[in-house]
């Protein structure tokens, strides 16, 4: 399946399973969507039955849109991908290790960048062809244990692992900017000796060009500026979207929408 | 195999630095980053092992070592020195008197708190073996070893040390505080000393039938009764016959922000006065 496709079909499983199950964090899901697209589609490097790369959702209660690209790839098949967030279900929702696939369970923000970086640490002197991509929400910036990974990924000049920012500017009660403002957000990278990227988080060919941008033996990070529920115009940059479910005629709308924008 | 440090260990690690040095990390004074690359590391077919003194790698990571290492149930060990009251005149911050409290509440976890550097050894061939989520519990350097027996250590299987076996006083001990008894024991045929040097929340099945034998069971740990090693133990035996015949002999709320050497504190939780 071609990226654009992809685009479009992780969001429309994403709202499917979690109208379904009355769930939360569309919002992110949608913000986040393109970059699973790309990852999934093109980046991350593929062995016979699964992956060579690894990819660890750190903002975990995305897994939604994880779910449903492992869905999209044959990984995770129809009748367990509707079983989200229900009884005895593996998929809970935060991304969960239980499920083929996925390394790692988040749910608690600030994890996945230093196990993320163990994973890239022990790939170096095992001397194998493995990269790491760890995908962060903006909001989970605050965690200081981000950034004694950070700090530590600079200082060792790890050049195999890639972490990207949604950079959806919004958390839990406000914008970024109120609660604990992260600019300048690339200047801060940079200091703590980081290979930084900016990007357009919806533009396939922008991010493309980010991710296959040389590390010059750095870690990298690509800062995708992102809009939260994006495209659906009812859902666009609202903190509301982080918690609520669509009803059954918003969900309705999400997918004509969804039908319209990606055709 | 890996070693991680939190900045410490000076005079200790070299050697292994020196040669392993592919092996070997200073992670900086950053625990719960520690803990984090720890997990990654194992994730790939690794074991770890962590070190700091005592609360720095437990407490400080706690959430990192409850959903990241032991939820994934990963072969990550974390060591800490100066248990107990070691660094007696350092103060509360450097006095891990909470740490089992925390480390047994984690579902996978194996606690390992040797006697001394003999049955150190021991855990440590266990750990190898077993290669899960643990908890190595060390005291100081320079320790002189009280034990002897050289068969494996089975977790939640008390060893016998010293003392009359056929009494029915059972003194069962953990970690360093195990050392406190040892005179007494050796000048009475009042008690069998035992100690329990791997235990742990799914390590339950053998204390009923050792508590069976005895008519009392004294419990000795350099670590507060809440949630010690002695709560372990009654908590094994809740709803049997054997329940009541435990004594908890552990520090005291006296202990707490008390300064001195470790024999004083000990002196002032009344730690070795075993009834």
């Amino acid at each position: 399946m071609k990226t654009e496709e992809f685009q479009k079909e992780i969001r429309l499983r994403a709202a499917q399973i979690i109208a379904s199950a009355g769930g939360s964090h569309i919002g992110g899901v949608f913000s986040s969507a393109d970059i699973l697209a790309i990852l999934y589609s093109e980046i991350l490097a593929r062995s016979v039955d699964g992956f060579i790369d690894s990819f660890i959702l750190s903002k975990g209660h995305c897994c939604a849109g994880v779910y449903s690209a492992l869905n999209v790839l044959g990984f995770l098949s129809d009748e367990l991908l509707d079983t989200y967030a229900q009884n005895g279900s593996p998929l809970m929702a935060h991304i969960s290790h239980h499920v083929p696939h996925v390394e790692f369970s988040t749910g608690s923000l600030g994890h996945g960048l230093p196990f993320g970086i163990g994973k890239a640490l022990a790939s170096k002197v095992k001397n194998n062809a493995k990269h790491v991509y760890v995908l962060l929400s903006d909001g989970e910036l605050d965690e200081g244990s981000n950034w004694e990974a950070i700090h530590f990924a600079g200082h060792h000049k790890m050049s195999n692992i890639t972490a990207i920012i949604d950079y959806n500017k919004l958390q839990s009660l406000t914008t970024t900017y109120a609660t604990l403002d992260l600019e300048p957000i690339s200047a801060k990278f940079e200091a703590f000796k980081w290979t930084t990227l900016r990007c357009d988080g919806h533009n396939i060919q922008e991010l493309r060009t980010s991710f296959l941008a040389p590390h010059n033996n750095k870690p990298k990070v690509i800062v995708c500026d992102t809009i939260k529920g994006y495209p659906i115009d009812f859902m666009l940059n609202q903190v509301v979207w982080h918690y609520r479910t669509p009803s059954a005629e918003q969900l309705a709308s999400i997918i004509k929408q969804l039908n319209r924008v990606y055709q | 195999m890996f070693l991680l440090v939190g900045d410490l260990g000076y005079s200790v690690i070299e050697p292994f630095q020196a040669e392993f040095p592919d092996s070997f990390y200073n992670i900086g004074v950053a625990e719960q980053n520690m803990a984090g690359i720890a997990a990654g590391i194992a994730s790939e077919g690794n074991q770890v092992f962590t070190y700091s003194i005592g609360n720095f790698n437990t407490f400080r990571c706690a959430e990192q070592i409850r959903n990241d290492i032991d939820y994934h149930n990963l072969p990550v060990c974390t060591v800490s020195v100066g248990g107990g009251v070691a660094y007696g005149n350092m103060g509360y911050s450097h006095h891990a008197i909470q740490d089992y409290a925390l480390m047994r509440s984690f579902p996978n976890m194996l606690i390992c708190a040797p006697t001394c550097p003999h049955e150190t050894r021991l855990c440590m061939e266990l750990l190898v073996k077993r290669r899960g989520p643990a908890y190595l519990r060390l005291h100081k350097a320079g320790e002189p070893c009280i034990t002897v027996c050289n068969d494996p250590i089975i977790p939640g299987a008390p060893r016998f040390i010293a003392g009359n076996k056929n009494s029915t006083n059972a003194i069962l001990a953990t970690g360093f505080a195990t050392q406190g008894v040892i005179d007494k024991i050796m000048q009475s045929d009042q008690y069998a000393l035992f100690s329990m040097p791997a235990w742990g929340m799914r390590f339950r099945e053998h204390v009923q039938s050792f508590a069976s034998n005895y008519m009392r069971i004294i419990t000795l740990e350099d670590h507060l009764m809440d949630g010690g090693f002695g709560s372990w133990v009654l908590e094994s035996l809740a709803g049997t016959i054997h329940a009541s015949k435990v004594y908890v002999q552990s520090l005291s709320l006296e202990s707490i922000g008390k300064v001195g050497k470790e024999y004083y504190i000990h002196k002032l939780s009344n730690l070795f006065d075993i009834p």
